[in-house]
């Protein structure tokens, strides 16, 4: 390769054995990886194969070990983001770094090294947004923006610097599934204006789709290139995973129309608690012994305030809107609904699932002080380390945590690992009504797997189980009922033999199938 | 060029265990190069401040006596500290319970039974939990800060002790003096070993509290509920604690031991009211509590080492004649390495600046 020049220009960016170490951790390993002029080059792996801390390295943000990066054939060092951009390297963070309080130009004129002012940056921002076809307002506030629009204006903000390459993280994980069409119709112009994309994502449907080129990442080691187009999703999984992916089983339920609800939700709103929280309208949902039902929809449309109003972090003022087990539980803490058989699993897990530097038995003791008092503590509130100390290893082994040490804090556990542990806490207690939040955000395949299969089985031995995820593939993999939550409404559950990814990805984008059709009615 | 705070990946368990250590080590060496300046010879000044004050028993109780007080105090601040509540203002609540505690022996003094000194302590304690309260209250209501609330109750408590001791409650007796009535003999907290020396009964509630302490915070439900909230307050409701009652009741229990560490010394150390009844232990005692890592046993080693800077503060303002203004001086560069090494444990100090500069315009030759 390196003798022949002429394909040396066609390669804008190419590394060369760039390795990156924390402490023991390789979490980059001697990475190669070209990317040619006008390609979409797709970046895959699990979470914490290095796909993150490749391309910190190719902003800026961190500074390899050892290795080579070339820019147009020559070896350049990127030593900070702002060089990164001089070169022609653009970055769309999979976490926007977007004030909320300000508008759209203002946020983008932040980023901007020049004094040039707000009106002819909004000017450009909007005429570049409506050619690549990202319709933006530059003067909407940024906190009145659906997730969709603000990743518009993280690109706008990337595209007005005119990279030669776009460095793309996880684009579509918050994009409705039209939303997601859009964007890749805007990355089709890019590459035919030349431009460079490096695409990062783990859904592979969509690599197969739009990507030219990948590289496959796996424990911080390239461990393929090949041609998305020619390759199947299943030996694609199989080059990021390293070996078969188990497959969720689930069987479908019977009997439930006679099913007894277990936890129901009436009529249930709440004003934003802040300036910038989604309110909640009216939701009203059943959740039956022996069902999963999904909740869908984009982030940030009211699924934490919904999961806070569920679990009685956050308590509701009218009375009767949450039952559990036929009881009224809305005046009941979290602890008295966990008493009534429920259990929770939030989203966040180092700080809000679990206390980042308390050990696992620790943990496990935050949230089932109340139900299993028996067992845990003694007389006067004396802690029993024995009995939790047992109780852990069976979770740990019930769900097969991998960790060092006999009982480490949370936060030296990996994601999907301490998610195991997180989710196994609850089920080790056989709660009747069980609510998770985003159950395998940012957890690896075998581990989201199993976590999967453990819900399912858990519904299947009687429990109601609600699973509010922005992962549509999940949802259809381990729903009986998919509802879908946009701007803090809430559909009406669809069962998954009549549930298309258009149908749910219309109701996440806002539309209302059944109000359209009757005005079309009219029209005719 | 710029100093940054990088936080490290993992904290050494070695210096963590150490640091307490290392900053007595600064501190003597930061207190030997004072003793230069100020024209003393280091060796002797700091042996006459730290080793001459331990060679006889009476003065052993007179570090009781003025350690009892400082761990009293500091117990109670752990447990504000480790559920992330900043109480700032142990000074009043002590003030507060020893004006309380003194409600019975200086406006009824004939009252005289062996019932008024549990009622005197029960009281201090009550009148300080109820000082402790208020900024309490106003942090769950109000959500206002608790440091500037607390410590502003301090100087609103040292007037209203002042202007008691100067005006309804001056001692009728007392020659215009600005002090009240001396406490009758069912009023003063007895000594623990009189043939011995002064220390009193306050020590050993010191050491009991501490005792106490340490079993709820790393024996019981309680003491976790405490570290969960302080540590990770979202975890901490998630778990269903309450943070705002957590919040009362750290105020309550360290307004309440501070209280008993005021009436503890008004009734045993001083026996009177006066203008001033305490060299800032309240204050003394934010630095014996981070001494002692917020563990209430090292919180007692921690008490005796403070309590030896105001000892020695005493003595070599007598034998080399520095001021005791020392004292403070000490305190302060302890509190100050104290901090500094935690914070060295925590994070390394890194310039930034200058050398990516130079990256950067050695990347443009290039």
């Amino acid at each position: 390769m390196s003798d022949n020049h002429s394909a040396e220009a066609a390669n804008l960016l190419e590394v060369r054995g760039l390795t990156k170490i924390f402490g023991t951790l390789k979490a980059c390993d001697n990475i190669d990886l070209t990317v040619g002029k006008g390609q979409i080059h797709a970046l895959l792996g699990e979470n914490g194969a290095g796909k993150s801390t490749l391309v910190k390295m190719l902003f800026g943000s961190l500074e390899p070990n050892s290795g080579e990066i070339r820019w147009n054939g020559e070896p350049v060092r990127i030593s900070n983001p702002h060089m990164a951009r001089k070169l022609g390297i653009g970055m769309v963070f999979q976490h926007f770094s977007l004030f909320d309080a300000l508008t759209a130009a203002e946020n983008i004129a932040l980023s901007l090294d020049d004094n040039t002012p707000i009106a002819t940056i909004a000017a450009k921002a909007k005429a570049l947004s409506f050619s690549y076809g990202l319709p933006l307002d530059p003067y909407s506030l940024v906190g009145d923006l659906s997730v969709g629009e603000r990743q518009r204006i993280e690109i706008i903000r990337c595209l007005l610097q005119t990279p030669d390459l776009i460095i793309l993280d996880e684009p579509t994980s918050v994009l409705t599934p039209q939303e997601a069409d859009k964007l890749f119709e805007t990355l089709e112009r890019l590459r035919l204006e030349g431009k460079s994309i490096l695409y990062i994502s783990h859904r592979l449907e969509e690599v197969k789709r739009i990507c030219d080129a990948a590289t496959v990442l796996r424990h911080g080691k390239v461990v393929g290139h090949c041609t998305p187009r020619n390759e199947t999703a299943s030996s694609l999984a199989r080059m990021m995973v390293g070996s078969e992916v188990l497959t969720v089983v689930r069987e479908p339920a019977e009997g439930m129309d006679k099913a007894r609800t277990l936890l129901e939700v009436r009529s249930l709103s709440r004003k934003p608690a802040t300036p910038f929280s989604i309110p909640l309208h009216n939701i009203s949902l059943n959740v039956r012994a022996g069902e999963i039902i999904g909740i869908a929809g984009v982030a940030g449309n009211g699924q934490g305030e919904f999961f806070e109003a569920v679990s009685g972090e956050v308590l509701q003022a009218d009375a009767n809107t949450v039952r559990i087990r036929d009881k009224d539980a809305t005046r009941l803490s979290i602890t008295g609904r966990r008493k009534l058989g429920a259990a929770f699993v939030p989203e966040e897990r180092l700080g809000h699932g679990a206390a980042p530097r308390m050990r696992l038995s620790e943990n496990l003791l935050l949230s089932r002080h109340a139900t299993d008092a028996k067992a845990f503590l003694g007389a006067g509130g004396i802690v029993r380390d024995k009995a939790i100390a047992a109780a852990s290893q069976r979770i740990i082994q019930a769900m097969d945590v991998r960790k060092s040490g006999p009982d480490p804090e949370a936060a030296a556990l990996s994601g999907g690992n301490l998610q195991k542990f997180i989710i196994g806490r609850e089920l080790d207690r056989q709660p009747a009504v069980m609510v998770v939040n985003q159950p395998t955000w940012g957890v690896d395949a075998g581990a989201a797997a199993h976590i999967r299969q453990a819900l399912i089985e858990l519904a299947r031995k009687g429990s109601a189980v609600l699973v509010i995820s922005q992962d549509l593939d999940e949802l259809f993999e381990i729903s009986d009922l998919i509802a879908v939550m946009h701007n803090g409404e809430l559909s009406k559950p669809i069962p998954i033999a009549e549930a298309t990814l258009e149908k749910i990805g219309l109701l996440m984008g806002g539309a209302e199938p059944g109000h359209v059709e009757v005005t079309e009615a009219e029209v005719a | 060029m710029r100093i940054e705070l990088v936080k490290r990946p993992q904290q050494s368990a070695l210096y963590s265990a150490l640091s307490p250590f290392i900053a007595l080590a600064l501190t003597l060496i930061a207190g030997a190069i004072m003793f230069s300046l100020l024209g003393k010879n280091p060796l002797d000044a700091l042996y006459y401040y730290f080793v001459d004050p331990l060679r006889e028993m009476w003065s052993l109780h007179e570090l009781a006596i003025k350690a009892a007080p400082l761990i009293l105090i500091a117990v109670g601040l752990s447990i504000c500290f480790l559920s992330n509540n900043w109480n700032i203002g142990a000074e009043g609540q002590f003030i507060i319970g020893a004006i309380t505690g003194s409600i019975l022996p200086v406006m009824y003094p004939d009252l005289q039974s062996w019932i008024i000194l549990p009622l005197m302590l029960i009281m201090g304690v009550i009148g300080g939990a109820a000082y402790g309260f208020i900024p309490a209250l106003l942090k769950t209501r109000f959500n206002t800060n608790e440091i500037l609330t607390s410590l502003m109750l301090v100087y609103v408590a040292q007037l209203f002790l002042d202007w008691l001791v100067r005006g309804p409650w001056r001692n009728p007796q007392g020659m215009n003096f600005p002090e009240t009535r001396n406490f009758h003999q069912y009023a003063i907290l007895p000594e623990i070993w009189p043939s011995m020396g002064r220390a009193n009964w306050g020590f050993v509630f010191a050491l009991v509290a501490a005792l106490v302490a340490w079993f709820m915070l790393s024996r019981m439900l309680k003491g976790f509920e405490v570290k969960v909230l302080g540590q990770s307050p979202r975890a901490g409701r998630f778990g269903g604690f309450s943070a705002s009652r957590m919040v009362i009741f750290a105020f309550l229990v360290s307004g309440g031991l501070a209280g008993l560490a005021g009436i503890s010394e008004v009734s045993g150390a001083i026996g009177q009211l006066r203008p001033t009844i305490s060299p800032g232990y309240g204050f003394a005692a934010i630095i014996v509590a981070f001494l002692g890592r917020l563990n209430p046993l090292g919180i007692i080693a921690a008490g005796l080492v403070l309590a030896l800077s105001y000892l020695g503060g005493e003595a070599a303002q007598i034998s080399i004649g520095v001021s005791d203004k020392v004292v403070r001086a000490f305190q302060g560069m302890l509190l100050f390495f104290v901090l500094g090494c935690d914070t060295l444990i925590h994070y390394r100090v890194r310039f930034v600046g200058s050398t990516a500069h130079k990256a950067e315009v050695s990347h443009g030759n290039a």
